[in-house]
C-alpha cells in the first residue's frame, strides 16, 4: 500500500499497531511488550482471576520485581515492611498461576524493569511497549512506542494484548551541534525541560533528533527518552539508526542470524519521512548547554552548575513568586546562594534514568583515586544484576569503594521513598534520578537532580561541584 | 463484570456537595493488592473516629443503610484525584448505584468501567429521592436501567438519561476487555499477520 503522506516516527509505529480504529476515532492498539511490576499489578491479576480470564500472550510479558526491595545484603533475608513484602509475594504467586516469566529477586538479570528490558532484548525498535509506570518512555530509545499505563489498562492488556488508545500528537525536540565537556545526556534532557517546562510535551509523543542525539550511545538515548515524561508527554523516542542495531545484535531476546537481518531491514524504514510534519517543534544548540542541576521540586527549576539560587522577586508572577518561595524554604535555600556552595548530605548514582554500565564507567573515571568527602554518604546502585557484573568485570566496584562509595544490589534503591533505602528529613542529596517532588526519595528529603559525573564529583567535594574541575586525572 | 438490569434497594441519603475521592478512600488505604477489600475503608474518615471506633452518626453504620445498595448525594459527586479505589470501595461495600444532580468527569466514567451505574437527576428530585433515602427499609428506590426508570416508593417513576453506548455495556455486563474482546477475531487475524511478517515477536 503506498502512502502518500510523509509520516514520522511515532506514526509509523501507531499505523503499524492499529487493529481496528472504532467509529469514534479510538484505535485498538496490540502491545508487543508487556513489562509488569510488583506495585501496579496486584490488582490487574486480580480482576483476571475473579473474571477467569487467561493472560492471552504470556509469552510477550515479563514481570520483576524492583521498588519495595532492599539494595543491600539484606535482600538475601527477605523484606522486612509488610506490605512491600505482600506485594512481592503477590507477583510470586500470580507469575505462576498466570504461566508469565518471572526474573526472580536473586536473579542475576533481576533489576529495574527499564534497565532489564533493553539490557536483555526484551525490548526492540518498532515495538509497543507498554508497563504500569511512567518511566516506561526510557525504551522509546530504541525506536520503540513506549508508555506508562494504569492498573485497568495493566489487566486491558494482560486479558487482550491490546489497549484503547487516541492518537498523540508528534513533537520534535532537535539538538544540533556538539555537547561540551563535562556534559552529558542527562544535561541535555535537564536543559530541555527547563527550556519547555515540565508541561511542554503534554498531548505529544516527542522524538529526539539531532547530531547531539545521534551521537549519544543507547545508555545516553534512555537517559533522555526516560524522562520525556517530566517534560509531561506521553512517551519519547529516538528514530533507530546503527548505534541501535549495534546495541540490540547479541541480546539474549534479540532476534539472531536471518530474522535479524529482516528486523533490521524493517526498522531501517521506521524513522521519520523528510517532510513529516510536527505539531510542535523546539531546537536546543549542543554547544550551549553546561552541566545542569535542579535547586526546586520540580524537574523543570533547573540552572546551570554556575548558576545562584534564584530569587523568588525576580520572577514575573505573583503565583510563581509564591511557589518559588514555597520550593526554597523545603529545599533549604536562600536567593544568591551559589549553587556550588551547597554541602550534600548524600549521593545517589543510580534509578531507570542513570543506572547503566555507561553511567558507572563515567562516575567511577571521576571517582578514580579520589576520595569521597567527609561526612557525605555516596551509593551507587547499578540498575540490574548485569550491570553490577560488567562492572565488577571491569572493576569499577573497586575503584568506587577505595574512593568510599556503597556499592550495592540492583533496584530503584533512593529513586523513591518505598524502600530501605530513604532520606531522612532535611537531608540534602545529588541524585542521578529523575524526580525531585518534595518527599520522593523519603519524607522532608531534598533531592537536587544531576548526571553521574556531576554526582561524583559532588560525592568528592562534599558539595554540589562542577564537574568540568573534577575531570578524570 | 456483573450485569446491571434491575436494582431494587436500600438508598442510603448522603447530603452532600462535592464527595471528593479522598472522602470515598483516603489516600492511606491505597498500598493494597486488591480491588475487592477496600468496602471496610470506605468513607473512613466519616465512618470511624479517630481511636478506629464506629461513628454512630454515619449514615452506612445505621440500619438499615449498612446494606444500603443506592447512595443518593449531591453536586459534583466523585471530584478529585483519577484513582479507581473509590469506585472499587463503593463497589465492595455493595453500592452499584449513585444518584446524584452531577459527577465528576473521571469518576463517571471510572463508575461505568467498574460495573456502578451513575444517575444524574436535577437537584430537586435528588432532594425528592433523598427523603424517600431517609425512610430506611420501609422505602426501597428501584433503579430500572432497561427502563431508564427510577422507581420511588409511592410508584412515581423518574426517567433518565444515560449513554447508549455504557447502557449496552451495563446491561450486558461488558466492562472494556468484554468490549475489546468482542474484537478478538480482529486481534486474532493482526497477530496471524504479525507472526507471519514479524516472526521475532513472537519468540
Ligand atoms: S528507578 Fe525510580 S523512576 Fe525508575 S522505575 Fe524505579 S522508582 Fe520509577
Amino acid at each position: 500500500m503506498a502512502e502518500a503522506r510523509p509520516r514520522t516516527l511515532f506514526d509509523k509505529i501507531w499505523d503499524h499497531h492499529v487493529v481496528e480504529t472504532l467509529p469514534d476515532g479510538t484505535a485498538l492498539l496490540y502491545i508487543d511488550r508487556h513489562l509488569v511490576h510488583e506495585v501496579t499489578s496486584p490488582q490487574a491479576f486480580e480482576g483476571l482471576r475473579a473474571a477467569g480470564r487467561p493472560v492471552r500472550r504470556p509469552d510477550a510479558t515479563v514481570a520483576v520485581v524492583d521498588h519495595n526491595i532492599a539494595t543491600d545484603a539484606t535482600r538475601r533475608t527477605g523484606i522486612t515492611d509488610p506490605e512491600s513484602r505482600l506485594q512481592v509475594e503477590t507477583l510470586e504467586r500470580n507469575v505462576v498461576e498466570f504461566g508469565v516469566p518471572y526474573i526472580p529477586l536473586l536473579d542475576a538479570r533481576q533489576g529495574i524493569v527499564h534497565v532489564i528490558g533493553p539490557e536483555l532484548g526484551l525490548s526492540l525498535p518498532g515495538m509497543t511497549i507498554v508497563c504500569g509506570d511512567s518511566h516506561t518512555s526510557t525504551h522509546g530509545a530504541l525506536g520503540a512506542l513506549a508508555f506508562g499505563i494504569g492498573t485497568s489498562e495493566v489487566e486491558h492488556v494482560l486479558a487482550t494484548q491490546t489497549l484503547l488508545q487516541k492518537p498523540a500528537k508528534n513533537m520534535r525536540v532537535t539538538v544540533d551541534g556538539t555537547l561540551p565537556l563535562g556534559c552529558t545526556a542527562k544535561d541535555i534532557v535537564l536543559a530541555i525541560i527547563g527550556k519547555i517546562g515540565t508541561a511542554g510535551g503534554t498531548g505529544h509523543v516527542i522524538e529526539f533528533a539531532g547530531e547531539a542525539i545521534r551521537a549519544l550511545d543507547m545508555a545516553g538515548r534512555m537517559t533522555i527518552c526516560n524522562m520525556s515524561i517530566e517534560a509531561g508527554a506521553r512517551a519519547g523516542m529516538v528514530a533507530p539508526d546503527e548505534t541501535t542495531f549495534e546495541y540490540v545484535r547479541g541480546k539474549p531476546h534479540a532476534p539472531q542470524g536471518e530474522a535479524l537481518e529482516r528486523a533490521v531491514a524493517w526498522w531501517r524504514s521506521l524513522p521519520s519521512d523528510p517532510g513529516a510534519v510536527f505539531d510542535k517543534e523546539v531546537t536546543l544548540r549542543a554547544e550551549e548547554i553546561l552541566p545542569m542541576v535542579s535547586w526546586g521540586t520540580s524537574p523543570e527549576d533547573v540552572l546551570p552548575i554556575t548558576g545562584t539560587v534564584p530569587d523568588p522577586s525576580s520572577f514575573a508572577d505573583e503565583a510563581r513568586q509564591a511557589q518559588v518561595k514555597r520550593m526554597l524554604d523545603y529545599m533549604g535555600l536562600q536567593a544568591g546562594q551559589k549553587l556550588t556552595d551547597l554541602k550534600v548530605d548524600v549521593v545517589f548514582i543510580g534509578s531507570c534514568t542513570n543506572s547503566r554500565i555507561e553511567d558507572m564507567r563515567i562516575a567511577a573515571d571521576i571517582a578514580r583515586g579520589r576520595k569521597v568527602a567527609d561526612g557525605v554518604r555516596a551509593m551507587v546502585v547499578p540498575g540490574s544484576g548485569l550491570v553490577k557484573q560488567q562492572a565488577e568485570a571491569e572493576g569499577l566496584d573497586q575503584v568506587f569503594k577505595e574512593a568510599g562509595f556503597e556499592w550495592r544490589e540492583a533496584g530503584c534503591s533512593m529513586c523513591l521513598g518505598m524502600n530501605p533505602d530513604k532520606l531522612t528529613p532535611g537531608q540534602r542529596c545529588a541524585s542521578t534520578s529523575n524526580r525531585n517532588f518534595e518527599g520522593r526519595q523519603g519524607p522532608g528529603g531534598r533531592t537536587h537532580l544531576l548526571s553521574p559525573a556531576m554526582a561524583a564529583a559532588a560525592a568528592l567535594a562534599g558539595h554540589l561541584a562542577d564537574v568540568r574541575e573534577w575531570q578524570p586525572r | 463484570m456483573k450485569p446491571f438490569t434491575t436494582l431494587t434497594g436500600i438508598a442510603a441519603p448522603l447530603p452532600k456537595a462535592n464527595v471528593d475521592t479522598d472522602q470515598i478512600i483516603p489516600a492511606r488505604f491505597l498500598k493494597t493488592i486488591q480491588r475487592t477489600g477496600l468496602g471496610r475503608h470506605l468513607f473512613a474518615n466519616f465512618r470511624f473516629r479517630e481511636d478506629g471506633s464506629e461513628n454512630p452518626d454515619f449514615v452506612l453504620n445505621q440500619e438499615p443503610y449498612r446494606k444500603a445498595e443506592i447512595l443518593v448525594a449531591f453536586e459534583n459527586f466523585g471530584c478529585g484525584s483519577s484513582r479507581e479505589h473509590a469506585p472499587w470501595a463503593l463497589l465492595d461495600f455493595g453500592i452499584r448505584c449513585v444518584i446524584a444532580p452531577d459527577f465528576a468527569d473521571i469518576f463517571h466514567n471510572n463508575s461505568f468501567k467498574n460495573g456502578i451505574l451513575p444517575v444524574k437527576l436535577p437537584r430537586e428530585v435528588c432532594e425528592k429521592l433523598m427523603e424517600d433515602a431517609r425512610m430506611g427499609g420501609n422505602a426501597r428506590l428501584s433503579v430500572d436501567l432497561e427502563r431508564q426508570v427510577v422507581v420511588r416508593p409511592n410508584g412515581e417513576e423518574i426517567p433518565f438519561e444515560v449513554d447508549a453506548f455504557r447502557r449496552h455495556c451495563l446491561l450486558n455486563g461488558l466492562d472494556d476487555i468484554g468490549q475489546t474482546l468482542e474484537h478478538k477475531d480482529s486481534i486474532d487475524s493482526y497477530e496471524t499477520r504479525q507472526r507471519a511478517s514479524q516472526p521475532w515477536l513472537f519468540a
